[in-house]
């Protein structure tokens, strides 16, 4: 177990805890550095996705799990970010400029959707979020002179500075990069005076009011902030989807956004990486189950003999085929993760490493102990 | 000049009238009590003062300064901070987090100032740190400093919840009902701290309690409420013998 003794105020401000902690973050830089040498192109365009998704995990992070303000519309920021990108590519815009305008334009729809949220909470600022996810979905599909409604939109790859990024590998790189930057930037904001305003109003409105929060204007810029992260993730996803369509950002994609920050975990950015990861690479993996798991039994009942484990394992093939079974793993994970780990993935990280920091010393119970020690002290 | 005052405050919920004209002031550098039977309408003053509820009728003045229309959220900056009666702390936070945002009053870094994380907001940062490091030294806090607070017991939450008002650096300070729910042990480690706080940090204290001897060991005025009305202002021994008072808390 290490022991951290802080002598200056610096201490608690900086990016990493210690060097320790830096060093674990170096690693895994490197490690995703290295990545796309050591996979095929397949996996390295998969794990883009993590990243794509890292970005959307930050954006709602920063709105439910952080400033407490549900939105079920986030989808619709997605899509906004993704046509205005593919629009201004079309008429010439360079990238940059085209990424740009297109966070600027989430940002201001973020702002306007957020006016709605300065007098509401909980279930009925969810219902307005959706009615507005509905109602953009709509102008993507109507709206043909920009959108090119059901026909769609192409996508080009990516050209910066007359650098292409064409293959799988440099669009990762530049996905990386992107989610690194929000990540460093979202935590700037939450070292600061604004982050914990945002907690504040996520804890007790009434006293964030009286310690000289202004409400309204700081639940504006989490939505405006939100929305911003949304739209430049947006554009990363119309590059990576290559073709725009509008129902590609229904309401069950803002739903499955709204699942990565839970089963990520409520308010910690790590919850947001560990929710992407989990979001992006679910599909991948059940792939692979579905295809590996009759050949792998296959090859069991061929050695021993036993017909039966044949049997199961094509029908557990079967089974991962039928259309649906994505979405009812993910529902399931879901459900599960709710009763067993309110805190999400990031709340078993927790634990994880407090068994290793504290090795061979970790008691089970050690989190239940504490909670309920707690509620017998004449706690409410 | 005026330090603060209440001016024929008044309130209506519906039919109710929860405060009837209620007129008092505060001396710089007193601890000023309000005390009364329940409903008598101590916390809807302070909801009042710290602007939560419009009032029907009346003035606030605050350093001369007429505050009756001033947004909430800029009554921390003028100086003003106050506790709950109800912790209102943000439980899913730490403590040092919780006094840290306390010096939201005293911000002055902007929004892409702190997205970039400029020296000038670390430097903000630092000085912040200092105030709320001084707040923990002054109420012992140390120990918990880095625990969230909803694995806190409650007698330290309540301490947390002054030291939150304190790092406002306030010149008026107000405490609902700052012994309740505490141990007799905590109530007079409490009036300790009440006492330095206006000796040696010379903060003037408003407060509403109930506990008459934690009310007697540090008021220097006490003013007693029936049914939103003013019955007696005094010193708390003129306040325990007036027959008005002992009339509204033991009936007859």
């Amino acid at each position: 177990m290490r022991f951290l003794f802080k002598t200056a105020y610096e201490q608690d401000i900086r990016l990493f805890r210690d060097r320790v902690a830096a060093m674990w973050y170096g690693l895994l830089a490197v490690a995703v550095l290295l990545l796309p040498a050591l996979l095929s192109g397949y996996y390295v365009g998969e794990i883009t996705w993590v990243f794509i998704y890292g970005i959307c995990g930050v954006s709602l992070m920063v709105l439910v799990g952080y400033t407490g303000l549900l939105s079920l519309g986030h989808a619709a920021f997605l899509g906004i970010g993704a046509y205005a990108h593919a629009y201004f590519l079309q008429h010439g815009v360079p990238w940059v400029a085209s990424v740009a305008l297109a966070t600027l334009i989430t940002t201001a729809c973020g702002t306007v959707v957020g006016l709605p949220a300065l007098r509401m909470t909980g279930i009925y600022l969810a219902i307005a979020t959706l009615a507005f996810a509905v109602i953009i979905q709509e102008v993507f599909t109507r709206w043909e002179s920009v959108t090119n409604g059901f026909a769609g939109m192409p996508v080009e790859k990516p050209v910066i500075f007359g650098v292409h990024f064409n293959d799988n590998a440099s669009f990762y790189y530049l996905c990386a990069a992107i989610l690194a930057l929000t990540l460093l930037a979202t935590r700037n904001l939450l070292r600061s005076p604004t982050g914990r305003a945002w907690i504040a109003i996520r804890d007790s409105e009434i006293a964030a009011q009286s310690m000289g929060v202004n409400l309204a204007v700081y639940k504006s810029i989490a939505f405006a902030y939100s929305a911003a992260l949304m739209g430049l993730a947006g554009a990363l996803f119309a590059h990576k989807i290559a073709y725009l369509a509008p129902d590609i950002f229904t309401i069950l994609l803002s739903i499955q956004l709204l699942l990565l920050v839970i089963v990520g975990g409520l308010g910690s950015l790590h919850g947001a990486v560990f929710g992407a990861i989990f979001v992006a690479l679910l599909p991948p993996i059940i792939a692979i189950l579905r295809d590996s798991i009759p050949a792998a039994l296959a090859d069991v009942a061929r050695a021993t003999g036993i017909g039966l484990i044949d049997g199961v394992g094509r029908a557990m093939g079967d089974f991962l085929k039928k259309p649906g079974v994505e979405a009812g793993i993910f529902g399931l994970i879901l459900v599960l993760v709710i009763v067993l780990e309110p805190l999400g993935m990031h709340g078993r990280w927790i634990k994880i490493r407090l068994f290793f920091s504290t090795f061979p010393l970790y008691k089970r119970h050690t989190f239940k102990r504490q909670k309920s020690y707690m509620k017998s002290e004449r706690l409410r | 000049m005026t330090f603060f005052e209440a001016d024929h405050l008044a309130i209506n919920f519906g039919g109710i009238r929860a405060v009837d004209d209620v007129s008092f002031a505060v001396n710089k550098g007193e601890v000023f009590t309000i005390i009364g039977p329940n409903g008598a309408g101590k916390t809807t003053i302070f909801n009042l003062v710290s602007r939560i509820y419009e009032p029907t009728a009346g003035r606030l003045v605050f350093e001369d300064r007429d505050i009756t229309r001033v947004p909430p959220h800029r009554i921390a900056a003028l100086g003003i901070a106050r506790t709950f009666q109800n912790i209102e702390l943000f439980e899913h936070a730490s403590l040092l987090e919780n006094l840290l945002l306390a010096r939201h009053a005293h911000k002055r870094s902007g929004f892409f100032g702190e997205l970039l994380f400029l020296p000038y907001v670390r430097q903000m940062e630092v000085k912040h740190r200092e105030a709320a490091e001084r707040v923990i030294d002054f109420l012992d806090l140390q120990q918990y400093r880095d625990a969230l607070i909803v694995n806190l017991p409650y007698g330290v939450r309540k301490v947390t919840e002054l030291g939150r008002a304190l790092c406002t650096a306030p010149k008026l300070l107000l405490l609902d009902e700052p012994s309740s729910g505490l141990t007799v042990e905590e109530t007079e480690d409490m009036a300790f701290w009440i006492e330095d706080i206006k000796n040696l940090l010379g903060i003037t204290v408003l407060m509403v309690e109930h506990d008459m001897k934690l009310v007697s060991a540090v008021s220097d005025r006490v003013l007693a409420l029936n049914y939103g009305r003013p019955i007696a202002i005094g010193t708390p021994q003129e306040i325990q013998s007036h027959p008005e008072v002992v009339r509204a808390y033991l009936g007859g």
